[in-house]
């Protein structure tokens, strides 16, 4: 696939070094602008879904209220846990700037474990709320709520699944100029969940709380 | 239909025949498979034309119910459901794929590239449009299809008003598409970005690759808002969630905002290339550059800039008070001035120039009063306490026809006659070409413009019937009549695609003469690697400068060599497939089968990750076969 062509349109020598692994070919630089597009049109997807929520939050109807659901303890682990993995990915992508499969490949490994211990507690969290009466049907809240923060999850399951494909071809493969940028926009879609999740963080959560 | 056609067009039209002869299946095989933008656009254009049709049929079935007062032919619920289907199939399955099937086959072309970005998620893209289209219109054989209108209002649209599963059908038939439709853009805009050819500035891309990146950029920021209300939607249908339902503490408003969000700038998004494809044949037969390019640029993107932020107009009448109400009148009175620029640049083309009245000249020349009017009924419509009259009547009726019909359908069909030598190698029928317009134009006024007076008068819209003796039979019967004449017209349409695949003049590279971008310089039809040698572009109008200064040919910007091509591949449509089954069976409730559904398409996606495309490479011989001795 990276044919010598697709090396070296458009570049000259000072852009091939200037330009990260992810960056040398064609293909690269059209899959990460592709991404950095794909990352808006999700952006206005979550903001839609914000916007649903802030609408819908007050209409908790007979069901339980955010003041009796949330509390920040679990909220604070989760939080943690996700800007964490985020920070082991920027590791990850740095390892692969040296071509280091060992310690690229081992980093993305500890950022799954992140992401899998925050949907995991996501899902016990879901649990504990579905337990103490708030049903996806029970109100417009519980819908709103369960579809905002369970399409991040989602998009957490997702990227875990991303991440894994990802790291499995760094293990095979080692880092070529095919996958380095598979890894760089696996880990811009880590980030852009990460900023998400901050948003829920404060919007779901923290003004709720307020 | 289409079936026929293929029929019809495999043995005599070189860029539809097969280029390993292993009979029909193989021949199917192969265009199932394929990842050339050029076959793919053929496909998204053949969706195109076959649902322009379906919806035309649902029209032209509610003109003749609407004939006459007090008629019985179509009435009631099944009324309602013409008129959905009609609306959303026009809007979904045929303007957008007639656009994104032009973009396909002619955006690479003149940046002077080999393919889009991305040509499997093209092949994606096109298939998930292809299943959405499909799951959207096979409700009928389910005995049921939406009744809520195309903008699916709630709570009309939600299981109390709509208690079959019409309306899941729309949910998810929208849905698939959807996502197609963003993956498009996304392969549209980075192609436009990354792909152009040396030399080729974005001020020096012809103005359909502008409007094409535009209407890519609206896309992309406009159809998440209905992906989330799609999604809302289905949670609240099939499993019970609250989010419209006003009576459980849903906020039906939120509906109508998630939607005109997306459907205000859609409306752009098929406009705007239009205005792109106008420029083109205006500027091509009036042999002049186009007047004010730097002006049509600037315009083309404040349209749609403007455009994301005018959606309040479609809900002047809900009470969301007058301050906001002013706020978007204004904001949409704005968009008449850059639209403004643009009608006169293309006079000014005109003017001076040595015009040919060929038949796509003809269309551009009468997409230009049609769309005046258009924009004059807009600019009424968009005073919002004069909107508080004209609402829900005829007259909305009109002037968003004389947009999109008068618009968008003129600019295509005129842009269909002016590729289609370069899609196929073959010139469609001149003088039919002039009956297919003058049908059409005649009768497209004869429809709709009666609508104005018909709705100032208080026909209301979507309803099936009207008393008599209020002055509204004459109005009716002209539209009627019009609407009939269309349909005429564009059955001659297809008779003329028909005669040009089959019996059409050779077509030559520049088969107008006068042709001033880069798909003009190359074969017709197209080579499956589009440019030989990536062409070095100097200037505005590459071609016209090279015929002009040059040596009739294109200045090459890389030796000839082998070309690397992109693998054909099923996996695209084994995915939009596993979408389709998916979609059908969240509609009636087997999950069991929507999980096999997602299930293939994850693995198609893993089976992709991890085997990487080698692709193939065009001998240096096969090319200079191809090309001739010239290369």
């Amino acid at each position: 696939m990276a044919s010598e062509h697709q090396l070296t349109t458009g570049l000259n020598a000072g852009d091939r070094l200037r330009l990260g692994l992810a960056s040398r070919t064609l293909e690269g630089r059209n899959k990460i602008l592709a991404f950095w597009f794909f990352l808006g049109g999700e952006s206005v997807l979550f903001a839609s879904l914000f916007a649903t929520f802030l609408v819908l939050r007050h209409q908790t109807a007979n069901g339980p209220t955010p003041h009796e659901l949330f509390g920040l303890g679990l909220v604070f682990i989760l939080t943690f846990l996700l800007i964490t993995s985020s920070l082991t990915s920027i590791f990850a992508v740095n390892a692969m700037e040296r071509t280091d499969r060992k310690k690229t490949a081992a980093w993305l490994g500890v950022t799954i474990l992140l992401g899998l211990g925050f949907l995991l507690l996501q899902i016990y969290e879901f649990a504990h709320y579905a337990h103490e009466g708030l049903g996806f049907k029970t109100s417009a809240f519980a819908s709103s709520f369960y579809t905002l923060v369970g399409f991040h999850g989602f998009h957490v399951a997702f990227g875990l699944c991303w991440l894994t494909a990802v790291t499995v071809q760094v293990v095979r493969n080692g880092v070529t100029t095919v996958n380095a940028p598979k890894v760089f926009i696996a880990t811009l879609y880590w980030h852009f969940v990460d900023v998400v999740w901050m948003f829920i963080f404060t919007v779901v959560y923290l003004m709720s709380l307020l | 239909m289409a079936k026929k056609l293929e029929e019809v067009v495999t043995p005599s039209t070189p860029a539809l025949r097969s280029g390993s002869k292993k009979g029909v299946w193989g021949w199917i095989y192969e265009w199932l498979t394929t990842v050339d933008h050029k076959r793919i656009g053929m496909i998204y254009m053949t969706i195109g034309i076959v649902y322009l049709a379906v919806g035309g049929i649902q029209a032209l079935m509610m003109r003749a119910q609407l004939a006459s007062p007090d008629n019985e032919l179509f009435t009631g619920n099944f009324f309602n459901q013409l008129m959905t289907m009609h609306g959303t199939n026009m809007i979904f399955f045929a303007a957008m794929p007639l656009l994104f099937g032009l973009f396909n086959y002619i955006v690479p072309l003149q940046i002077g590239a080999r393919d889009v970005a991305f040509p499997f998620m093209n092949a994606l893209s096109v298939w998930l449009t292809f299943f959405g289209a499909l799951l959207f219109n096979i409700c009928w054989f389910f005995g049921d299809a939406p009744a809520a209108g195309w903008f699916a209002y709630a709570p009309l649209g939600l299981k109390t008003y709509s208690p079959g599963p019409g309306m899941d059908f729309y949910v998810l038939g929208l849905q698939i598409a959807g996502f197609g439709t963003l993956m498009g853009a996304i392969n549209f805009i980075v192609t436009i970005l990354n792909m152009r050819a040396p030399g080729m500035t974005l001020m020096r891309m012809p103005l359909f690759t502008w409007t094409a990146f535009i209407s890519s950029v609206l896309v992309l920021f406009a159809f998440p808002p209905l992906t989330i209300g799609l999604f809302l939607y289905m949670f609240e249908r099939i499993f019970g969630g609250i989010f419209f339902d006003a009576a459980l503490g849903g906020n039906p408003i939120l509906w109508q905002h998630l939607f005109w969000i997306f459907g205000h700038p859609e409306v752009y998004i098929v406009i705007v290339p239009a205005f792109g494809m106008v420029s083109e044949i205006v500027a091509t037969f009036s042999n002049k550059r186009v007047f004010g390019y730097p002006t049509m640029v600037v315009a083309i993107v404040l349209i749609g800039f403007i455009g994301m932020g005018v959606w309040i107009h479609h809900l002047f009448t809900v009470g969301l008070g007058g301050m906001i109400n002013a706020i978007f009148a204004v904001a949409t009175m704005l968009v008449g001035i850059p639209t403004g620029i643009k009608v006169f640049n293309w006079l000014f083309t005109m003017w001076g120039g040595k015009i040919k009245f060929t038949t796509p000249m003809l269309f551009a020349i009468g997409f230009i009063p049609t769309f005046v009017i258009a924009g004059v009924t807009g600019v009424m419509l968009a005073a919002a306490p004069a909107d508080y009259q004209f609402q829900d009547s005829y007259f909305v009726i009109a002037h968003f026809h004389y947009t999109l019909y008068g618009g968008v359908v003129f600019a295509v069909v005129g842009a269909l006659y002016y590729w289609f030598p370069k899609f196929f190698g073959r010139m469609m029928h001149e003088g039919l070409g002039k009956w297919n317009f003058w049908t059409m134009f005649i009768g497209f006024h004869l429809t709709f413009f009666p609508m104005h007076f018909s709705g100032i008068f208080g026909m209301p819209r979507r309803v099936y019937t009207y008393n008599p003796g209020v002055g509204l039979e004459l109005y009716n019967v002209l539209s009627t009549i019009g609407a009939y004449l269309m349909g005429v017209s564009v059955v001659l349409l297809v008779i003329n695609i028909l005669y040009g695949l089959t019996k059409g003049p050779k077509a030559a590279n520049d088969p107008w003469g006068t042709g001033r971008t880069l798909e003009w310089a190359i074969p017709s039809p197209v080579p499956e690697y589009n440019f030989a040698q990536t062409p070095y572009v100097r200037g505005l109008d590459a071609w016209f400068i090279e015929k002009t200064e040059g040596k009739g040919k294109l200045q090459a910007a890389e030796p000839l060599g082998p070309i690397h091509m992109p693998s054909p591949s099923i996996l695209p449509f084994i995915m939009a497939f596993g979408m389709f089954i998916a979609g059908l069976s969240i509609i009636y409730h087997q999950f069991f089968f929507t999980i096999i559904g997602l299930g293939i398409w994850a693995i198609c996606m893993v089976v992709r990750s991890m085997n990487d495309d080698e692709g193939y490479h065009i001998p240096v011989e096969k090319i200079r076969s191809i090309e001739g001795e010239g290369a």
